[in-house]
């Protein structure tokens, strides 16, 4: 099993609910990244979903989208990720990495090239947002042959057969969409959430899963969290990475966390 | 007569060769299932054909003429030239033939709301034309450079009940509009229906606005055969994202005796980095839903764009003109602002017409390759669209304020 797959593995077994956490790489700066990471984990998280700028991320609302242009401006892209995935390894050889973007800047470097180094770093899997399961056979051959997971997104539209394929074709978690929109548009709405998780769980197997857009803080993780296996925050991470002095971002990311897990833990 | 069999393309999963398919975030998976279900069940319905030629002649004005353009021909001193002329179609451009059909979609599925993108502005005023038409609510996505260079059509659209929304993200130009209008569907895709208006995009789209403009060619084809009991030799388009180079050349794909040649904008020159022409100097990636030609850094970020024409100013291109390219079946070639403004002056004074500045990339290279063949070869330039809301980028760069 993954790293990642333990990790998720071993909160089930101590029923806990897992906190994913996401922040862009090189927003706002490159050498702010590394100490945002270990904060995140320092807070509370449980694994890190690192953005990887692009140009036109059109699933993204303006906070991430902000967040991919300060990165942009300093020519942080995959490259560069994989760099700063491998910086945070040498202090953390435990906390599971994904890499979440837009297919083009892993297509442009290449499957196999790409997985090689990404595996070499320690990364554990990744989300490319603009890749259904139809269209991720290449991607997710190159992924497992170096011991990768290749995440997929379920959303509110997606019909329950459709469901039971991508599950079938998923590995590491689900991550459920909690509605329909950009990222940080809305809140989730726990009645909503908790009606399709039923639903996706049953055809979901063993794999967990994770719910995502609209978790915002303490409250609303708490009220998704008895319907999932975890929550995954991003937007509202993003707008403290937009935000004052960058030496005390890693400070505030850590206590914007904590809030989070332990009101998940409360829950 | 070759043996090879008929074209058929794309494949049920919606790919042209190695291009096109359905690369989108999950939330719209379901509504690409109904569009292609839909669009399936329509394409086989004579009611939907039947209304839709209705509305093509009633409401569009086709067929449009194929017009022979003999001074223009005479200052090539060559070939002989015919112009399809789109230009005459109500709006102004191709782009109502696609918005046209789309809407009758829209209508079909219960939809209420169109949302559409768009660069010179003739898509979202065909866009907007028809949802007033229908009665259904409207907005069209622009990049706020766009904005800037096409203020009459952004009024049209005003005019016509639309709101034009801004986009300020990127480089504001098509690109961004098209993201924006993603993020919208995204949103709300229960009630709204997006009209994309060129051959990209993700399954169905490319085929189906294939579909809905191939209108074009099958008129030229017809003309052509009326007035000169034979094919032309060749079919000069511009391509953007290739919408009215395609609905020109699909009708004749299976005519092995037509030549094809698609016209990218050469913006400053390609050497410069300054254009919009990833069939001739881009690489195969994904962006906005297929795989396709794209101009892009050596990290897979999406190039600034720049031509002269809003229109043109795309770094990528329609996954079925990517498949032509690698196959042979069409050539792809590019001249820059200056050519194409060239042109614009030329039919301007040699024929009394007006064209875009899109399509005048084709007049040009079409006028290039005239004076090169014999007086007995015949060519057919798709004249995309009308110049009108150019006048005032050619009338700055004339240094006069209109």
């Amino acid at each position: 099993m993954s790293r990642l797959g333990e990790r998720l593995h071993a909160l089930r077994g101590e029923g806990r609910k897992a906190l994913n956490t996401y922040v862009v790489a090189g927003d706002p700066h490159p050498e702010v990244t590394v100490p945002a990471l270990h904060a995140l984990v320092r807070g509370g998280a449980d694994m890190i979903e690192l953005g990887v700028p692009f140009s036109d991320p059109e699933a993204e609302g303006p906070a991430i989208q902000a967040g991919m242009e300060r990165a942009l401006r300093h020519r942080v892209s995959l490259a560069g990720t994989l760099d700063m995935a491998r910086a945070f390894r040498t202090d953390d050889v435990d906390t599971p990495i994904i890499l979440m973007g837009y297919l083009n800047p892993f297509l442009r470097m290449g499957y196999d090239v790409f997985c090689e180094r990404a595996a070499a770093v320690g990364v554990d899997g990744v989300i490319a947002v603009n890749l259904p399961p139809e269209e991720a056979v290449d991607f997710r051959t190159s992924l497992s042959a170096q011991g990768m997971d290749l995440v997929l997104l379920v959303a509110p539209t997606t019909t329950v057969e459709r469901a039971a394929y991508i599950a079938s074709e998923a590995s590491g978690f689900i991550y459920y969409v909690s509605y329909r929109g950009v990222t940080g548009a809305h809140r989730a709405d726990a009645e909503a959430v908790a009606a399709r998780l039923d639903e996706l769980r049953s055809v979901a197997a063993e794999l967990p899963v994770l719910v995502g857009f609209g978790i915002k803080d303490g409250p609303s993780a708490a009220r998704i969290a008895p319907h999932a296996d975890g929550v995954v925050v991003g937007t509202v991470l993003v707008e403290t990475m937009g935000e004052g002095a960058a030496a005390d971002i890693p400070g505030r990311l850590e206590a914007q966390v904590r809030e989070i897990r332990q009101a998940l833990d409360a829950a | 007569m070759s043996n090879r069999p008929p074209y058929e393309a794309p494949t049920p999963e919606g790919r042209f060769g190695d291009y096109g398919g359905r690369f989108v975030a999950e939330t719209l998976s379901h509504a690409l299932d109904e569009l292609t279900r839909l669009y399936a069940e329509v394409s086989a319905d004579p009611d939907f054909h039947r209304e839709l030629m209705k509305e093509l002649g009633d409401y569009v004005g086709r067929p449009t003429p194929l017009y022979c353009a003999e001074r223009l021909a005479a200052h090539a001193g060559g070939a002989r030239i015919y112009l399809k002329r789109e230009d005459l179609n109500h709006t102004g451009a191709h782009k109502i033939n696609n918005t046209v059909g789309q809407a009758m979609l829209a209508s079909r599925m219960g939809k209420t709301r169109l949302i559409a993108e768009t660069g010179a502005g003739q898509h979202g005023v065909a866009t907007a034309t028809v949802a007033a038409r229908l009665g259904l609510e409207c907005r069209v996505y622009m990049g706020a450079e766009d904005i800037a260079r096409q203020s009459i059509n952004v009024y049209r659209m005003k005019l016509l009940g639309a709101e034009v929304a801004p986009v300020n993200s990127g480089s504001r130009t098509l690109k961004d509009a098209m993201n924006e209008a993603m993020r919208d569907w995204v949103t709300n895709v229960e009630d709204t229906h997006y009209i994309i208006g060129s051959v990209a995009g993700p399954h169905p789209y490319p085929m189906l606005v294939r579909d809905f403009q191939a209108v074009i060619g099958v008129e030229a084809r017809a003309q052509c055969l009326e007035a000169e009991g034979r094919l032309p030799d060749l079919l000069v388009a511009c391509v953007g994202g290739g919408s009215n180079a395609m609905g020109l050349f699909h009708p004749f794909v299976d005519d092995d005796g037509v030549d094809m040649v698609g016209v990218e904008a050469g913006g400053e020159g390609l050497a410069t980095g300054r254009h919009a022409a990833p069939l001739n100097a881009g690489i195969p990636g994904v962006l906005h839903g297929s795989r396709t030609y794209l101009m892009d850094d050596a990290d897979g970020q999406i190039n600034e764009t720049h031509s002269i024409s809003a229109g043109l100013d795309y770094p990528g291109v329609g996954p079925e003109h990517a498949y032509w390219k690698d196959l042979g079946r069409a050539r792809y070639t590019s001249v820059t602002d200056d050519e194409a403004l060239g042109a614009f002056r030329v039919l301007n004074r040699t024929e009394g017409i007006m064209p875009a500045l899109e399509s005048s990339h084709a007049v040009a290279w079409a006028l290039d390759e005239a004076a090169r063949r014999p007086a007995k070869d015949l060519i057919i330039v798709n004249l995309s669209g009308r110049g009108d809301k150019d006048i005032h980028t050619v009338a700055g760069i004339d240094g006069i304020e209109v």
